[in-house]
């Protein structure tokens, strides 16, 4: 009878446990996909500032570009300085005839005496603006630009050039999720624990009272103390077989991910000689990207910068910073920077970054991830011919506009109704690479 | 019975001979030649156990430390970046490539900063298609390890400060003549400012030889050498001078002689070349008419032609068939205005007669510009004669030497040692120390030419401009800027040379001199060169030549040249273009006389000279040799420690040129004797043998005439409905092309087997340079190949008597041979792996990361084109001649576009697909279709007769889709079209016009 009672226990206490496990299984499973779609979201990729139009959009987007390849080192559209005042309402506080001067020549402007180019001199370290080749119009657009307020962003600490704020919801996302998960999980362990316990306690005494204070028949006696025999487990075949299989399944398994991980260096992040955070750059004060990488749209390489363009604004800006000093010197002593390589591809294979950012128009986290976010730059993707593959099965041909392409899509709706993808293009043969 | 042609590549294959039968049979080795170079006892091939355990167990090892960590590389950027300069793009920079008479203006293409490849610079008039293989191959010079590093005095190192101020005060106090020796300057600033230097002296000379002279030409023509165009020349008769490979200008010459040569059924006209030759040359093998004479023959059949032309004096007396030489004149009768007669002999009374022949045939004006005479030789023999003698005599206080190596390539170089030593002061620009630096006071090293400015005119109203495309590699110095230093000018040679620029220049100098240097020539007409001018006129009497047993010729190699460029490894390993031995020369011996000595190819043979000294070299069986003659090249017999690759190859033949009234004769009898010694010859004719399948087809003039689709042999196979084309029984589907399908169209008519693309190809795709070791091994690297035939018709044997043994003389024809890219690859279908595979645009595409090399592609290549990478070439010391691969500074002329290769596995030609990629990638970056000629591969682009034409088959705009839409059916092939290979390279029936 009692034998029967403490069956059914340890039934409900496995059913509960294998019900817990699992549930929390797919909680924690749900959890991460919310966690990877919020990451995700945060690939500035095809995003663009949702556009308030006052204005021309197309003059805006010509004083866009002037405005990040020009102004955006030292001026933020938002109120928030950065080495020169944010530009945010700039247009009502002063005249536009008295912006255009200060724009083409500062210096001047200050030297004829006018008082607000003096003030604006002074409030700021006496920092010199450098003068700017502009014509009148190209002025006028970027203060129509400015006057947009499409360069504004809500917080300057989160950072993409075009993201929009609401994305970063994603990250704080993951970091509640991530939270709640840790606290649901220790309360777990702790009730389990505490069951587990209660429950041995339980039995125990429950045998004990049996043992002492009741007399049991042989039968009963045997049930209630049963020793478990561990030999008969260690010397059955199956079970050493099953173990045996196991064990060289894992250790294939873990041969293989090993060998197969063999030059992926995903996630390598090398200390640099100098400390140059792209967190600061890219993100706070959103450079443009090629800004600094010169042929990015150009070349098979996106090219790392030569010291002379750390020194187009270092020859004023943070002159006194440690690292900065170490660009100087190695302009003194003539010897170039030597930086740690961090995306290695093998030389057998060829990779153009122009046939991506130009004509495949891929933006540049989608492979380098959330560049803008790294004070140390890390090897975003695993770099493998695999993933290089997927992506060119999966990615439909930016073929909009390119006059290469014109006959090739309309052939391919021909004779197909999936998207017209890179690999149907011919994307995935072998001497598209190796060469 | 109609004749048949039998073509054969070499005797061995003609004749059968066991070594032939041999290698034609184990053309695949089994084993894998592991421990071959090291020579030891396990060389049979066989791996010993324990070798593979020890094998086995460090590969392990390796493998296991490899994978620990991954190695730091290090990414470094310019610290302050050229404006020009984008990492990863290249640039490209007009200049112009100059030696001994051949002339290209190029453009030379550079990657950071380096030059990685030459090209024909299309606004040239003179040169616009393509290059010599010496042009492409001169790109390795400037990356040479061996180059003087810095100046010497007294063959010790020495700084540029204390070389010039001993030499100013030595020329300060310089007693006796003054001499300046180069070979021929085509630079007019240089040539103005070697006279201004000289002024300063109270004797001066400079003094012009060539290596390999066109003396005799010069003087019979007033000191020029005549405008050629032969492309206005219904009749070529060339005697002794092999334009398209070696003689004066060989690049222009050759785009004029395609010119008439390229056919098709609405014109159906072409030139007919008659060439009589000693030994077979490049031109002679073009030539529709060959006819074999003797050195000691040339006088009289020069002179029976010039009375047969003339009408003056007898005509008979020519060792020439009497047959061809009443066709000859007939010929050139009927087509007074539209012959021409060119003459290589060093003979002055020759070259008179020879422009008398000329003149009476109407040449002048029509075949020959006399307004625009070729510059490319100036040498003068009796002056440099005259120069050694003074210098013996003690008479010569200083003396310089600019690319000039008389200690080596002069006849008398004896004299030239022993006069040199009796010089106050001898200098000496070389870029590293030769024969006659060696015994220089101060050698004082020129630039390499890619690193100099310098302006150059091969003909009158054609300039062009050379401009540094790489900061100076080694402190070395311009030729011009030591001679501005030395002569206390405060300028440097490049504001000396746009000075003397402002004379022609119009309008703004700056803007004019900035689009001269982009375009890099000036053709409006205007002329700089100064050239001595002799109005006298060579008597036309003739120097005897005596016959001799046997007469020797002294030749010079399309790739090797006088030898200048002898430590190139690329040139030495480029097939001779008729003979295909590489590494080194040898006696050529016509098939007789190998007979009578029972010499066999190989068996090394001691030539004495003249002057009884003599050398040994190893014979080579030459069909189409004269009887009675033989032929050695020269350049080579080097033993110095500056020319390494060159060091111990062949032997130095100059001794064969006399000299002889104060003129060279490159001609003499010499005494042949045999050795018991072999010494076996590097060719590579008979290493993808045919096995007498049908791969070329030719025919003549006439019978295209007759009806166009009757001159190309269309193999049919037999079925039940009737002869069908091949492709249309198949066991597999086709491809559908929509996007691109690249193909090839070779043109036999045009390929004048140059070997240009050979070494263009070698350039753009890092092939390797494997030594002669490894040719003897039938190994060589090469992804494109010219294939000669000989050929010769196969009489009936009943006409046994008539019949002249085919290797006396026979035709030739050349077949560029290169990977068919199949549309029904037999390779493909082998591979194991699929490291080859076909891809959407029709290429045959090779992965040489995913082969396994297991050969069996090669095996079943019915092209013989894949080459197996039987060992490590880069970075591998036994491998030190292949210095592309095995030096830091040699690497620099890597490609970085395209992969090296490593030992084990299989390439071949990609159709250069690195080029269909990016200019495939230049058109989308601009939104729109490729154009045709976008895409060039570089074996097309360096053929200077554009017997190579690559396009886009889908485009029917292209020219090859125009070629192929107009050939098919007549001269249009396939080769082994009866195996239904289906290639995407199509060749182009080869027409003689026979007389």
């Amino acid at each position: 009878m009692i034998s029967c009672i403490l069956k059914t226990q340890s039934k409900i206490l496995y059913t509960f446990l294998l019900a817990l496990v699992v549930s929390f299984g797919a909680f924690a499973q749900e959890a991460s996909e919310q966690a990877e779609i919020a990451q995700k979201g945060v690939t500035p990729g095809a995003t663009e500032g949702a556009e308030v139009s006052t204005g021309d959009p197309a003059v805006i987007s010509a004083g866009e570009a002037l405005f990040k390849n020009n102004c955006a080192v030292c001026h933020s559209a938002g109120g928030d300085v950065i080495v020169g005042p944010g530009l945010q309402g700039v247009t009502d506080k002063r005249s536009e005839s008295w912006l255009i001067s200060w724009i083409k020549n500062s210096q001047a402007l200050i030297q004829s005496g006018d008082a607000d180019a003096v003030a604006v001199y002074n409030e700021y370290n006496k920092q010199a603006m450098p003068s700017f080749a502009f014509s009148d119009d190209e002025v006028k657009s970027i203060l129509a630009y400015i006057e947009s307020g499409q360069g504004v962003v809500s917080a300057p600490s989160e950072g993409v050039p075009g993201a929009t704020a609401g994305e970063n919801v994603g990250t704080d996302a993951i970091g509640a999720v991530g939270g709640y998960l840790d606290i649901v999980l220790v309360v777990l362990i702790i009730v389990l624990i505490v069951l587990v316990v209660t429950l041995l306690l339980i039995a125990s005494l429950m045998k004990n009272y049996l043992n002492q204070n009741r007399k049991l028949n042989e039968y009963d006696a045997e049930i209630v103390n049963q020793r478990f025999d561990f030999s008969k487990i260690y010397k059955s075949k199956a079970v050493r077989t099953l173990v045996v299989l196991i064990f060289v399944v894992v250790l294939l398994d873990l041969t293989i991910d090993k060998v197969m991980g063999v030059g992926i260096q995903q996630g390598y992040a090398p200390k640099q000689p100098i400390a140059f955070s792209h967190k600061l750059h890219a993100g706070e004060h959103q450079i443009n990207c090629n800004y600094c990488h010169t042929t990015v749209y150009e070349s098979k390489s996106a090219s790392i910068p030569s010291a002379n363009i750390c020194m187009n604004c270092h020859s004023q800006i943070k002159t006194e910073s440690a690292e900065i000093q170490k660009i100087y010197r190695a302009i003194e002593r003539n010897e170039p920077i030597q930086w740690v390589r961090i995306h290695n591809l093998p030389d057998l294979a060829y990779f153009n970054h122009s046939q991506h950012t130009q004509v495949g128009g891929v933006e540049c986290q989608t492979c380098h991830g959330p560049i803008e976010e790294m004070d140390v730059v890390y090897q975003y993707s695993p770099l493998t011919m695999g993933w290089c593959i997927d992506c060119h099965r999966e990615t439909p041909l930016n073929t909009e506009g390119n006059g290469y392409y014109d006959n090739l899509v309309e052939l391919h709706e021909a004779s197909s109704k999936g998207a017209f993808t890179v690999s149907s293009n011919g994307g995935t043969e072998c001497s598209k690479c190796h060469y | 019975m109609q004749d048949r042609i039998k073509y054969w590549k070499g005797i061995e294959e003609l004749e059968n001979a066991p070594e032939f039968e041999k290698h034609a049979h184990n053309e695949f080795p089994e084993f894998l030649p592991v421990n071959e170079l090291e020579g030891g006892e396990s060389s049979n091939g066989k791996t010993r156990r324990r070798d593979f355990l020890k094998l086995l167990g460090f590969s392990m090892a390796a493998v296991s430390l490899a994978s620990c960590e991954a190695p730091v590389r290090k990414a470094i950027p310019y610290l302050n970046k050229p404006v020009d300069v984008e990492p990863g793009v290249a640039n490209w920079y007009a200049s112009t490539f100059y030696l001994n008479g051949d002339y290209n203006s190029i453009l030379v293409k550079t990657r950071e900063g380096r030059p990685i490849k030459i090209e024909p610079n299309p606004s040239s008039g003179l040169t616009p298609l393509g290059t010599s293989p010496k042009a492409q191959g001169s790109l390795m010079g400037l990356y040479d390890n061996n180059r003087l590093r810095f100046p010497l005095i007294a063959g010790k190192e020495a700084k540029w400060e204390d070389v010039d101020k001993q030499i100013k005060s030595r020329l300060a106090n310089v007693s006796g003549k003054v001499a300046f020796v180069s070979s021929t300057i085509i630079s007019p600033s240089t040539k103005r400012l070697i006279d201004e230097f000289g002024s300063r002296f109270g004797n001066f000379e400079h003094v012009t030889y060539d290596a390999n002279s066109a003396s005799a030409l010069l003087q019979a023509n007033g000191g020029v050498i005549p405008g050629y165009d032969f492309s206005k020349a219904n009749i070529i008769v060339g005697i002794n001078a092999d334009f398209l490979g070696t003689w004066v200008a060989p690049v222009p010459f050759a785009k004029q002689y395609i010119q008439t040569r390229k056919v098709d059924a609405d014109n159906p006209s072409m030139s007919r070349h008659y060439q009589f030759e000693t030994m077979l040359s490049l031109t002679g093998s073009n030539a529709d008419v060959r006819v074999p004479i003797k050195p000691s023959e040339e006088a009289a059949f020069v002179t029976a032609l010039h009375n047969a032309v003339t009408g003056q004096g007898a005509s008979s007396g020519s060792a020439a068939d009497a047959k061809v030489m009443a066709a000859v004149v007939k010929d050139l009768q009927a087509n007074r205005g539209k012959a021409l007669v060119v003459c290589g002999s060093n003979d002055p009374g020759i070259q008179a007669m020879v422009k008398a022949i000329n003149t009476a045939l109407g040449a002048e004006g029509t075949t020959i510009d006399t307004a625009a005479p070729y510059f490319v030789k100036q040498g003068n023999d009796a002056a440099m004669i005259r120069l050694i003698e003074e210098m013996n005599a003690g008479s010569v206080g200083a003396v310089f030497f600019f690319n000039a190596n008389p200690a080596y390539n002069h006849p008398l170089a004896a004299r030239v040692v022993s006069g040199l030593k009796k010089v106050g002061l001898k200098v000496s620009f070389a870029d590293r120390v030769e024969e006659t630096a060696k015994f220089a006071d101060f050698v004082t090293p020129d630039h390499h030419y890619l690193e100099s400015w310098n302006d150059f005119e091969p003909k009158r109203g054609y300039i062009s401009l050379s401009q540094p495309v790489i900061s100076p590699i080694f402190t070395t110095r311009q030729m011009q800027d030591s001679l501005l230093v030395w002569s206390d000018q405060q300028t440097n040679f490049y504001e000396y040379m746009r000075n003397n620029w402002r004379s022609v220049a119009s309008g703004d100098f700056n803007k004019f001199w900035e689009k001269a240097v982009h375009d890099g020539v000036l053709e409006n007409g205007t002329s700089m060169l100064q050239v001595s001018t002799s109005t006298a006129t060579a008597s036309t009497s003739v120097r005897k030549i005596q016959p001799a047993g046997v007469e020797a010729v002294l030749y010079e190699k399309v790739s090797i040249g006088t030898g200048e460029m002898i430590n190139n490894p690329w040139l030495q390993e480029l097939p001779d273009p008729v003979s295909k031995a590489t590494w080194g020369n040898y006696v050529a011996v016509p098939r007789l006389m190998a007979e009578e000595m029972q010499v066999v190819q190989g068996d090394v043979l001691k030539v004495t000279f003249a002057n009884n000294e003599s050398i040994e070299l190893p014979a080579l069986i030459q069909p189409g040799q004269a009887n009675g003659t033989v032929a050695i090249a020269m350049g080579y017999g080097r033993d110095l420690e500056a020319m390494p690759v060159a060091n111990g190859l062949g032997a130095n033949a100059y001794p064969i040129a006399t000299v002889a009234d104060n003129a060279v004769l490159y001609t003499s009898g010499v005494k042949l004797e045999k050795t018991n010694a072999t010494s076996p010859i590097a060719q590579t004719q008979t290493h993808h043998t045919i096995m007498d399948r049908i791969v070329v087809q030719e025919n003549t003039l006439a019978k295209y005439k007759e009806n166009p689709k009757e001159v190309t042999k269309y193999i049919r196979l037999a079925t039940h409905e009737g002869p069908a084309k091949p492709a249309t029984i198949s066991l597999w589907d086709d491809y559908e092309y929509k996007n691109h399908h690249w193909g090839m169209v070779i043109d036999l008519n045009s390929c004048i087997g140059c070997g240009s693309c050979t070494m263009s190809c070698n350039v753009e795709n890092n092939i390797p340079v494997v030594g002669k070791a490894e040719v003897l091994n039938r190994r060589e690297m090469h992804w494109m190949r010219i294939d000669r035939y000989y050929s010769a018709k196969e009489h009936e044997e009943k006409d046994y008597a008539e019949m002249e043994h085919p290797a006396d003389n026979p035709s030739v024809i050349f077949q560029p041979m290169l990977c068919q890219h199949c549309n029904h690859a037999p390779c493909e279908t082998v591979c194991p792996v699929a490291a080859t595979m076909h891809s959407s645009e029709g290429i045959n595409q090779m992965v040489y990361n995913r082969c396994v090399g297991t050969r069996y592609c090669a095996n079943n290549c019915p092209y013989k084109v894949r080459r197996f990478n039987w060992f490590a070439y880069a970075n591998n010391d036994k491998f030190g001649f292949n210095e592309t691969m095995n030096n830091d500074l040699g690497k620099m002329v890597l490609n970085p576009d395209v992969t090296v290769r490593t030992r084990g596995v299989m390439e071949k030609c990609s159709f250069c697909v690195q080029r269909v990629q990016l200019g495939k990638l230049e058109a989308k970056r601009e939104n729109r279709r490729p154009q045709d000629g976008d895409i060039v591969t570089a074996c097309a682009q360096s053929c200077p007769t554009e017997a190579i034409v690559f396009g886009d088959m889908k485009n029917p705009e292209s020219r090859i889709s125009k070629i192929l839409a107009r050939q098919q059916g007549e001269r249009a092939f396939h080769v082994l079209e009866e195996l239904n290979t289906q290639p995407n390279v199509t060749y182009l029936t080869k027409i003689r016009n026979l007389a």
